[in-house]
């Protein structure tokens, strides 16, 4: 394999990790900006997707089984997070570090749960046959890349909900009130949007993506009750990075985030990246600390 | 003068306290011991997350600086370097020299500052870094948490310079004494006892100076304090340093209390573990934070060796519930007059439900 096609694949790799920071981050991001609430059982939102697409898969076995589990992933998470957003996030969204540590506490009451129902060994999903495949590129200066059809499939999956949701932000009503909440609660309260509702609504939409990144994390890898935590906390960077609840700050920084870590690891392993990665988290916000994108707003205390 | 009740109640803990090693068994005694030296983190996070407003889910990585500085030199202490000795894990993992960094370690004078200077000098480095451009909030505690992945991560993975995931253990002498006798694990107790109770005066001075009334200010309005003129930033870097430098010793004394180090003590989940010691027994008063830190730890103790698997359910429904209903935590409950008290709390809140 030549230089140049290594180099591409792993800007590849970089690139469909950074489409599950995407659909694991865009709910943490959203609720962010609307509450100022950071969801820490938010990764076992994507482990509630995961065992939920181990479980339709027991049902609807079939190559399209997988199809079949992303709205069930969606809907089970999403209905999970209502449910959380109800009975905690609600009550405490006055104390933003109050909410932080009582959705650990969610988290592992849930992470505990998964345990003693499926085990603590985890599950295994096996991709559908159809995505076995795998895209080779055999002739040219990019010989010998190779490109699995699970990862096109992820790419693919992220910019389909990515598309949908900046539909929905920017082309529906729902997602006029959510910017003008997102930009000045009282105001948009004032004009007679249901502030309450729209919480509701962003929260239980946000876990709903992140039980369908669940979905694809199974694609990857054996479903473990801790799976979602390999994967929050770089979500929780991407947050950092992104600022808060701009879908186009969050895409961003799931790529910078994506990217510097598939690009890091050719050098140095995986935990050195890590820290890396965490350096370059705290370089950056010595030059933006509002993130990317700045929603500009009078608030002098966000 | 009659004393009063809670000075009385004071002197009688503070004897108690002196007099254990004559009045539980070994065992309990080093219990005890260890969840002492975790009382010295658990004010240092009082006076962070209390006082200072910061909260910081990384306590593990200050914890782990002071407590890997003195393991270090405990597994050094009984080797002749010029031998060419090396520690046994290093053997094992067919290491062929003595890293650079673990020389100085030989020195416990060295090894015994670092517990102190390197989490405390981290923690104000790594804070200023992040305070500085006005970062705070969630975002800080989100950014500790990832630099608690981060250390624990790089502990376990750099197996031949750090003993890997089963950490540092088999110590036998400090200092030229052998640490491993019952009477050496009462004096290492009476030097915990010590250093806790000269922390807790320690910090109900500093609380009381306008230091403290500096930082409870910057806590409640940061912005005001600026506008008149103060800059925020080297209050709440101090405070974290002080709290890291308090980590890094309570980690050296739970080392040599527990006899071993390892990345399973310092990593995300026991960061967190931390905070849920000093919301339980309160985070406005010191005491609280003590209090908190034995009866979490003994109730751990007890439930998770009887029945594992409760136990990450009692402490997930211990965050929740202590965090929703009870932010003052235990201490708050006998201390009429403070903010959040409690009853206050509920008649406030019947009083705006009436209002909506």
């Amino acid at each position: 394999m030549n230089e140049s096609a290594f180099l591409l694949g792993q800007v590849f790799n970089g690139f469909s990790v950074a489409s599950l920071f995407i659909l694991a981050a865009l709910g943490l991001a959203l609720s962010f900006g609307l509450m100022r609430v950071i969801n820490m059982a938010h990764g076992e939102m994507l482990m509630l997707g995961g065992y939920l697409a181990y479980m339709t898969l027991q049902v609807v076995p079939g190559p399209f089984g997988i199809l079949a589990a992303l709205p069930v992933a969606f809907l089970g998470a999403a209905l999970l997070g209502a449910v959380l957003e109800l009975t905690v996030i609600h009550r405490l969204s006055a104390r933003p570090l109050d909410t932080l540590l009582a959705t650990w506490g969610v988290s592992l009451v849930l992470q505990q749960a998964a345990r003693n129902l499926f085990g603590a060994i985890g599950v295994e999903v096996t991709a559908p046959t159809w995505m076995d495949h795998t895209v080779s590129v055999n002739s040219g200066f990019l010989a010998g890349m190779d490109l699995p059809d699970t990862r096109i499939f992820i790419l693919l999956i992220a910019a389909l909900v990515l598309g949908a949701l900046a539909a929905l932000l920017n082309k529906t009503r729902l997602g006029l009130y959510v910017r003008a909440v997102n930009q000045d609660r009282a105001t948009a309260a004032a004009m007679g949007v249901n502030a309450r509702l729209i919480d509701l609504l962003v929260f239980s939409l946000g876990t709903g993506v992140a039980g369908m990144a669940g979905v694809i994390l199974a694609l990857l890898g054996p479903v473990t009750p801790t799976v979602g935590q390999s994967y929050i906390v770089p979500a929780f960077l991407v947050v950092i990075l992104g600022g808060l609840g701009s879908l186009v700050g969050t895409t961003i920084a799931s790529i910078i985030v994506g990217l510097f870590t598939a690009l890091i690891e050719i050098f140095v392993d995986v935990s050195v990246a890590q820290v890396l990665l965490l350096v370059f988290v705290i370089l950056f916000i010595q030059i933006r600390p509002q993130g990317i994108i700045t929603v500009r707003t009078r608030a002098l205390e966000g | 003068m009659k004393p009063a009740p809670k000075h009385v109640l004071g002197g009688a803990l503070m004897l108690l306290g002196v007099a254990a090693p004559l009045l539980i068994n070994p065992y309990e005694l080093s219990l005890l011991g260890r969840f002492l030296a975790l009382c010295i983190l658990a004010m240092g996070i009082m006076l962070t997350w209390g006082e200072a407003g910061i909260l910081s889910l990384g306590q593990g990585v200050f914890f782990g600086l002071g407590a890997y500085a003195l393991a270090m030199h405990l597994k050094l202490a009984g080797l002749n370097l010029a031998n060419g000795d090396m520690p046994d894990f290093m053997v094992w993992s067919g290491v062929s020299a003595l890293p650079a960094f673990w020389y100085p370690f030989k020195n416990g004078c060295f090894a015994l500052a670092c517990v102190v200077l390197v989490p405390g000098g981290f923690a104000a480095g790594f804070s200023w870094l992040v305070f500085r451009r006005r970062v705070g909030g969630v975002y800080f505690a989100l950014i500790t948490q990832a630099l608690a992945l981060a250390f624990s991560t790089l502990l376990i993975s750099q197996q031949s310079y750090t003993g890997g995931f089963n950490g540092l253990t088999n110590f036998t002498t400090l200092f030229g004494q052998d640490i491993t006798t019952n009477s050496a694990a009462r004096v290492i107790y009476w030097v915990t006892f010590i250093l806790v109770v000269l922390v807790y005066f320690f910090l109900r001075w500093l609380l009381a100076t306008r230091y403290g009334v500096m930082l409870r200010a910057t806590r409640d309005g940061e912005n005001r304090v600026r506008f008149l003129g103060h800059d925020a930033v080297p209050y709440k870097v101090l405070a974290f340093a002080i709290a890291g430098a308090l980590a890094g010793i309570g980690g050296a004394l739970f080392t040599l209390h527990s006899g071993v180090i390892s990345p399973a003590a310092v990593g995300v989940v026991p960061s967190i573990e931390m905070v849920v010691w000093v919301a339980v027994g309160g985070r406005n008063i010191l005491w609280g934070a003590i209090a908190g830190t034995l009866l979490v730890n003994f109730a751990k103790d007890q439930i998770s060796s009887a029945l594992p698997s409760l136990w990450l359910y009692a402490l997930g429904a211990l965050f929740i519930l202590s965090v929703s209903f009870l932010p003052a935590g235990i201490a708050g409950l006998f201390h009429a007059g403070r903010e959040e008290n409690v009853v206050r709390r509920i008649l406030r809140r019947r009083k705006l439900s009436t209002a909506e």
